[in-house]
C-alpha cells in the first residue's frame, strides 16, 4: 500500500495514530431511565429525575443498550466479555448533573476486535480494536444565548454511548478515513448507531504522534476531541503529525496535552495540559451489580446477525462477477446493497451494477431523491438489463426507456412494447432502410467507395436516425459494410 | 385516659380495628406531644396538617374495611427519605428548602400500608456522624438525658429519640455503619438493620450506595417485625435490590430458641470493654442458655479492620454520591463569578465539616496513584470480613454482641470533636455487619449505673431476619426493659 | 503515605471545596492522622483475595427498552436556585 510518510531535509517520519470512537447507541430509551432518546423536543422535557441527578435517585440499565454492544462487538469480530462492570468516572461538569459518568473502565463488555478496511489502491489493511464499552452521554450546555450565562439541557443526559478504542494501527490520514467510512457502514448494517457524524451521534477523538522510520516505541501522544466529520478527522491527523515534525526537527519536545481541532483553520490548538488533567478516581459503579452474560444471550443475537459489509462485497465479487471497486461501493450502504440484489436477481450482475451506479444514482442526484424514493422498482433494472442483453432493445434505446421509468415507474417491457421500441433485427428491413439512404446519398457513397472509409460512421447513424434507434447496430454495421463494399 | 403515644404499633392497630380510639384522636395526640417536646429536636420539620389529613382517609378506610396493614399509624420519617412535596434536607445546608417530587420506595410502601407521616426527623449531615452533631439543625437530645443533654446517637438520632420520646408510633432509619442501630442502643428502643438488597434504596439521599440500607426504629421486636414487612420488598427502581419473598417477620417472634447455636465473637471483647456493656452482654448469654439455646464461641479475626476498611469505603463513595450538589439543579446555591467559583463557593458553605472531611477523605483514597492502597486494599480486606462471617454462620445461627462500646454521651464531648476517630470508634461493633450485608437488630438490654439504656446486637445470615427476630423477641421477653 | 499542603490544595479543588489558607496546616495534620490510622490495613495481607465489589450476589437485572419517563421538564426544574425558558441556568462556564 502507499506509504505516507512525511519527508523532510535529513528525516522520514511516519504517523502513528489510534482513535477513539463514540457511537450513540439506537434505543427507544436512555440507557439508565426510561425518558425518550428521540432528539429536537424542547429544553429538559425529554428527562427523568435519574437523569437530572435528583437526590437518591438510582440507575437502571437498558436491555436493550447491552443487546446493540453485544452487537456491534460481535459485527468488530471482537470477544464478547461475559463479565463486565460499570464504573464511575468522577468529574463536575455543568452538564453532568450526578458529578459522574456511568461508564465501563476495567471491566468492558466488549474486549479486542479487529476491522478491515479498503484503501484506494485496491490493498486493504486490518485494524485492531482494543475494546469497546458501553457509557452515558452528557447534557448540552449552550453558551451563546447570554454573554454571561450558560443554559443547561439535560435530553441528552443519559442516552447510551458506545465507546469503540483502535489500536494505534494507522499510519495514514487515509487509513484512519477508511476505517470511519468502514466502522459507519458495519454500524448501520447492525442498525446499532445511526453513524451520523454531522448529527454528532458519532463522535471521534483522535490520538496522534510521529516516529522516524524504522524508530521503535512511540513517541509522546496528543489527543484531539470531538473531531466530527471524516474529512476533519483526516486533515486533524496530517496537520498534528505535521506540527510534531516540526516541532522535534526544531529541537523541540512535544508535551502529552488535549488539543482542538479547528475545522475552520485546519490547525489544532492546546485545550488542556497534562497537568492539568482531569483525575477521573474510577470506581466501581456501587449502584449497579456486575452485568453478567449467558453463552444463550449471545448466540441468540448472533443469530439475528446480518450479513455484514466484507461478507456482502466477497459474495457479490464471487457470485455476480463484480470488480472489488464496484462491490464496495454498493456494499457501503446497506440500503443500496439490497437493492442491488433486487435488481440483480435473475440478471446480470455485472451490467446491472454499472447502471446503477451510472444511470440510477445520476438520475437520483439529479431529481434529489433518497433511495427509497426511487420512482424505479429495483427488480425492473434486471428486466431492462435483461432486454439489453437479449437484443430485444439496444443500449441506446435502453437508456431512453430507462428515462421514462424514472418518469412513469413503469415496467419497462411495458415502455418498450407501447412506444414500439424493440429492436429490428429482420436482414430484410435493415437492408430496406440502407439501400434507401444510400440511394439519398449519392456523394458520399462514392466518396466512401473512392477510400473514405471513416464515412462508415456517419452512415451508420443514418441508418440508426432512419430506423429510429431501433435497428440492431451490429447487425446495421455488418449489413452496411456489405452494401457499399 | 390512657395515653396512646405510649402504645406499641402492634397496639395501635388492634385498638384503631377495635374503634377504641380514632386515626384522628391518636394522631392529634401524636401532634400536641411531638410540639411539647421540641427541645428534643428530633424533628426538622413537623407536617400534622398532612398527617391529619391522612389520619381522616385511615378513619374512612377502616368504616368501610379497606384498611391497609399500617392504618392510621403515625411514622416519622428519617430525613434522608425523599417525600414528595415534603421538605427533605438530608440535615444538610447544600439541600435548603429541597421538595422532591418523587417519593421514596419506601416512604410510597408505608403510605401504601396506611401510614401516616408526623414530620422528617433529625439526623447526621448526609446521614455522616455517630452522635447527631453534624446536622445542619442541631443535634436530636436524647430523651434520657439528666442533668446533661446527651446524644441521641447517630445518624438516625432524631428517629431513636421520637420513638423513645413517644412522639411518634415508630420511625424509619437507615443504617450505613450503625446508623440505626447505635442511635437505638443510646435511646433504649429496638431497631434493625436488613439485609442489604431487602429494602429498596430508590428516592433515599445516598451516603454510601454499597452499605446503605432502610430499616425500622420502634418501641419493641413486634413493632420492628411489622414495619420491616411494609418496608421490604424488590424494587425494579433499585438494581440492587434483591428478588427475595419477603416472610411474616412476625411468625418468628415467641419461637422456641431452644437448640438455636448463638454465636458469640471473641474479638467483641477487647480489654477495656467497657464493664457495664460486658455484663448486659454476659446477662444475655446468660438468658439465652436458660431458654436452652447453645452457646458457641466463633471468631471473627478481621473484626479490628472493619473501622478503617469502612472509613475508607464509605468515604470514597460518599464522594461520589455528593458530586451531585453542586448548586445547579437544586437546594443551595452560593454565587460565583465562573461555573466552578458557583461549585465551590456552594459546597464549601452547604457542607458541614465532617462532610466535608470525608468527601475530602473519599477523593483522596479514589484518586490516581492512591486507589490500590486505600480503596482497593480496603475492598479486599471487606471480602475477608464478609467471609469471617460466612464460616462463623457455619457454626451458628446468629452472633450476639454490644451493640456499641458505651452509652449515650453528651452533647458537645471534646475528645469526640477534637478527634474524629474517637466519633468514628462507635461503631466499632457495628461496622463489620455493614461490610457484610448481614442483618442485625439492636435491642434495649439494660441500664448502666447512670441509668441509661444499653442494647445488644443480634446479627443473622444474609435473609434470615427470621432467626434475628426469634432470638430478638425471646431476649426482649428475658429482659423486660422498662421503656419511657 | 503523608499528604502535604500541595495534595490538601489538590484535593480540595477535585472535591470543588475551599479550605482556607489558614486551615490548611489543620486540614493536613487531620488527614494524615486519618489515613494513618486506615493504613492498619497494610498489616493484613490480602495476596490472592479478590476485591468485594458488591455484597449481594444477584446479577444485574436490565428493564425493557420502554420510554415510560421524562415528559416533566417542569417537576425537574422545580427546585433549580436558577432557571430561564425552560434551561437550568448556571455562570459562564470557562475552560
Amino acid at each position: 500500500m502507499a506509504e505516507y510518510i512525511i519527508e523532510t531535509k535529513d528525516n522520514k517520519w511516519e504517523v502513528i495514530c489510534g482513535l477513539e470512537i463514540h457511537c450513540q447507541i439506537i434505543s427507544k430509551s436512555k440507557m439508565f431511565s426510561g425518558a425518550s432518546t428521540v432528539f429536537g423536543a424542547d429544553a429538559n422535557e425529554h428527562v427523568s429525575f435519574v437523569d437530572a441527578g435528583m437526590p437518591g435517585m438510582l440507575p437502571v440499565l437498558n436491555e436493550r443498550c447491552v443487546h446493540q454492544a453485544v452487537k456491534t462487538g460481535l459485527g468488530l469480530n471482537a470477544k464478547i466479555n461475559r463479565y463486565s462492570q460499570f464504573s464511575r468516572k468522577n468529574y463536575f461538569y455543568a452538564d453532568l448533573p450526578q458529578g459522574y459518568q456511568i461508564t465501563q473502565f476495567q471491566y468492558p463488555i466488549v474486549g479486542e476486535g479487529k476491522v478491515i478496511i479498503n484503501l484506494e489502491d485496491g490493498t486493504s489493511k486490518e485494524i485492531g480494536i482494543e475494546r469497546m464499552h458501553i457509557e452515558q452521554d452528557a447534557g448540552k450546555s449552550i453558551h451563546d444565548i447570554d454573554p454571561k450565562k450558560t443554559f443547561i439541557d439535560l435530553n441528552r443526559a443519559g442516552v447510551g454511548l458506545m465507546e469503540i478504542v483502535t489500536k494505534p494501527d494507522f499510519r495514514s490520514p487515509e487509513e484512519a478515513g477508511a476505517f470511519l467510512k468502514k466502522l459507519r457502514s458495519i454500524l448501520r448494517y447492525l442498525e446499532t448507531c445511526d453513524g451520523n457524524m454531522d448529527e454528532g451521534s458519532m463522535r471521534c477523538d483522535v490520538n496522534v504522534s510521529v516516529r522516524k522510520v524504522g524508530e521503535e516505541g512511540y513517541r509522546t501522544r496528543c489527543e484531539m476531541k470531538n473531531v466530527n466529520s471524516v474529512k476533519f478527522v483526516m486533515s486533524a491527523i496530517e496537520n498534528e503529525a505535521r506540527r510534531h515534525v516540526e516541532v522535534y526537527e526544531n529541537g523541540g519536545k512535544i508535551e502529552q496535552e488535549t488539543r482542538q481541532f479547528d475545522p475552520l483553520t485546519g490547525q489544532t490548538k492546546v485545550m488542556r495540559k497534562k497537568e492539568f488533567a482531569h483525575d477521573y478516581r474510577y470506581f466501581p459503579e456501587p449502584d449497579l451489580p456486575p452485568l453478567v452474560l449467558t453463552d444463550e444471550y449471545i448466540e441468540d443475537i448472533r443469530k439475528e446477525m446480518v450479513e455484514l459489509p466484507d461478507a456482502k462485497k466477497a459474495r457479490f465479487i464471487k457470485e455476480m462477477g463484480l470488480t472489488p471497486y464496484d462491490a464496495d461501493v454498493l456494499c457501503e450502504n446497506k440500503e443500496v446493497a439490497a437493492f442491488f440484489e433486487k435488481a440483480a436477481k435473475g440478471s446480470d450482475g455485472k451490467k446491472v451494477a454499472n447502471w446503477i451506479m451510472g444511470d440510477f444514482f445520476a438520475m437520483l442526484k439529479a431529481r434529489h431523491l433518497d433511495l427509497e424514493q426511487s420512482p424505479i422498482k429495483p427488480e425492473y433494472i434486471g428486466k431492462l438489463v435483461n432486454l439489453i442483453n437479449s437484443g430485444v432493445i439496444s443500449g441506446n434505446i435502453g437508456k431512453e426507456v430507462f428515462q421514462i421509468m424514472a418518469d412513469t415507474g413503469d415496467e419497462p417491457e411495458k415502455i418498450v412494447e407501447e412506444k414500439g421500441l424493440k429492436q429490428v433485427t429482420d436482414t430484410g428491413a435493415i437492408e430496406a432502410i440502407i439501400d434507401q439512404v444510400i440511394a439519398d446519398n449519392p456523394d458520399n457513397t462514392a466518396a466512401y467507395r473512392a477510400g473514405k472509409t471513416a464515412l462508415m460512421g456517419w452512415f451508420v447513424g443514418q441508418v440508426m436516425k432512419a430506423s429510429k434507434g431501433k435497428a440492431n447496430p451490429g447487425m446495421v454495421n455488418q449489413l452496411l459494410s456489405k452494401k457499399l463494399g | 385516659m390512657t395515653d396512646l403515644t405510649k402504645l406499641t404499633v402492634a397496639e395501635t392497630l388492634k385498638g384503631l380495628k377495635n374503634k377504641d380510639f380514632s386515626s384522628v384522636e391518636l394522631v392529634k395526640e401524636y401532634i400536641a406531644k411531638m410540639e411539647n417536646n421540641r427541645a428534643l429536636n428530633a424533628y426538622v420539620l413537623e407536617t400534622p396538617d398532612k398527617a391529619l389529613e391522612q389520619a381522616k382517609i385511615s378513619d374512612e378506610k377502616y368504616k368501610n374495611g379497606t384498611n391497609g396493614a399500617l392504618e392510621g399509624v403515625p411514622l416519622g420519617i428519617k430525613d434522608l427519605f425523599c417525600t414528595k412535596g415534603i421538605r427533605t434536607t438530608a440535615c444538610s445546608h447544600i439541600l435548603d428548602g429541597f421538595v422532591p417530587p418523587y417519593e421514596s420506595t419506601v416512604t410510597q410502601k408505608l403510605l401504601d400500608a396506611g401510614a401516616s407521616f408526623l414530620g422528617k426527623l433529625n439526623m447526621d449531615e448526609f446521614a455522616m456522624g455517630g452522635s447527631n452533631e453534624t446536622s445542619y439543625y442541631g443535634p436530636a437530645v436524647n430523651p434520657w438525658s439528666k442533668d446533661k443533654k446527651l446524644v441521641a446517637g447517630g445518624s438516625s438520632g432524631g428517629s431513636a429519640a421520637a420513638v423513645a420520646a413517644n412522639i411518634c408510633a415508630a420511625a424509619t432509619g437507615t443504617d450505613t455503619g450503625g446508623s440505626i442501630r447505635q442511635p437505638s442502643a443510646f435511646c433504649g428502643v429496638t431497631g434493625i438493620k436488613p439485609t442489604y438488597g431487602r429494602c429498596s434504596r430508590y428516592g433515599i439521599i445516598a451516603f454510601a450506595s454499597s452499605l446503605d440500607q432502610a430499616g425500622p426504629i420502634a418501641k419493641d421486636v413486634r413493632d420492628c417485625a411489622i414495619l420491616l414487612k411494609a418496608m421490604a420488598g424488590h424494587d425494579a427502581k433499585d438494581s440492587t435490590s434483591a428478588k427475595v419473598d419477603v416472610p411474616d417477620f412476625e411468625a418468628f417472634l415467641g419461637m422456641d430458641v431452644k437448640g438455636m447455636k448463638i454465636g458469640i465473637p471473641a474479638e467483641y471483647r477487647p480489654d477495656g470493654l467497657n464493664a457495664e456493656i460486658a455484663a448486659v452482654w454476659d446477662k444475655g448469654i446468660e438468658m439465652l442458655k436458660a431458654r436452652g439455646a447453645e452457646i458457641v464461641d466463633i471468631s471473627l479475626p478481621h473484626t479490628k479492620y472493619a473501622l478503617a476498611t469502612y472509613y475508607i469505603i464509605a468515604p470514597a463513595e460518599a464522594s461520589s454520591n455528593l458530586a451531585r450538589y453542586d448548586g445547579l439543579r437544586y437546594g443551595l446555591r452560593v454565587p460565583g463569578e465562573h461555573l466552578d467559583n458557583m461549585y465551590i463557593n456552594s459546597r464549601t458553605e452547604g457542607f458541614g465539616k465532617e462532610v466535608k472531611r470525608r468527601i475530602m477523605i473519599g477523593t483522596y483514597v479514589l484518586s490516581a496513584g492512591y486507589y490500590d492502597a486505600y480503596y482497593l486494599k480496603a475492598q479486599k480486606v471487606r471480602r475477608l470480613i464478609r467471609d469471617d462471617f460466612l464460616r462463623a454462620f457455619e457454626k451458628c445461627d446468629v452472633i450476639l454482641t454490644p451493640t456499641a462500646p458505651t452509652p449515650a454521651f453528651p452533647i458537645g464531648d471534646k475528645s469526640m470533636l477534637e478527634n474524629p476517630i474517637n466519633m468514628y470508634l462507635n461503631d466499632v461493633f457495628t461496622v463489620s455487619v455493614s461490610l457484610a450485608g448481614l442483618p442485625a437488630m439492636s435491642l434495649p438490654a439494660g441500664l448502666s449505673a447512670d441509668g441509661l439504656p444499653l442494647g445488644l446486637q443480634i446479627i443473622g445470615k444474609a435473609f434470615d431476619e427470621g432467626s434475628v427476630f426469634k432470638a430478638a423477641s425471646a431476649l426482649e421477653e428475658d429482659v423486660k426493659f422498662v421503656r419511657k | 503515605m503523608a499528604i502535604d499542603t500541595e495534595t490538601v490544595k489538590r484535593v480540595a479543588f477535585l472535591s470543588r471545596l475551599k479550605v482556607d489558607d489558614d486551615k490548611i496546616v489543620e486540614t493536613e495534620q487531620e488527614f494524615n492522622k486519618i489515613l494513618g490510622w486506615v493504613e492498619q490495613l497494610n498489616e493484613v495481607n490480602t495476596d490472592n483475595i479478590e476485591p468485594l465489589v458488591s455484597v449481594n450476589q444477584t446479577n444485574l437485572e436490565c428493564r425493557d427498552d420502554v420510554v415510560n419517563d421524562g415528559e416533566k421538564a417542569e417537576a425537574v426544574l422545580s427546585n433549580a436556585p436558577m432557571q430561564e425558558f425552560g434551561y437550568f441556568v448556571v455562570p459562564k462556564v470557562v475552560e
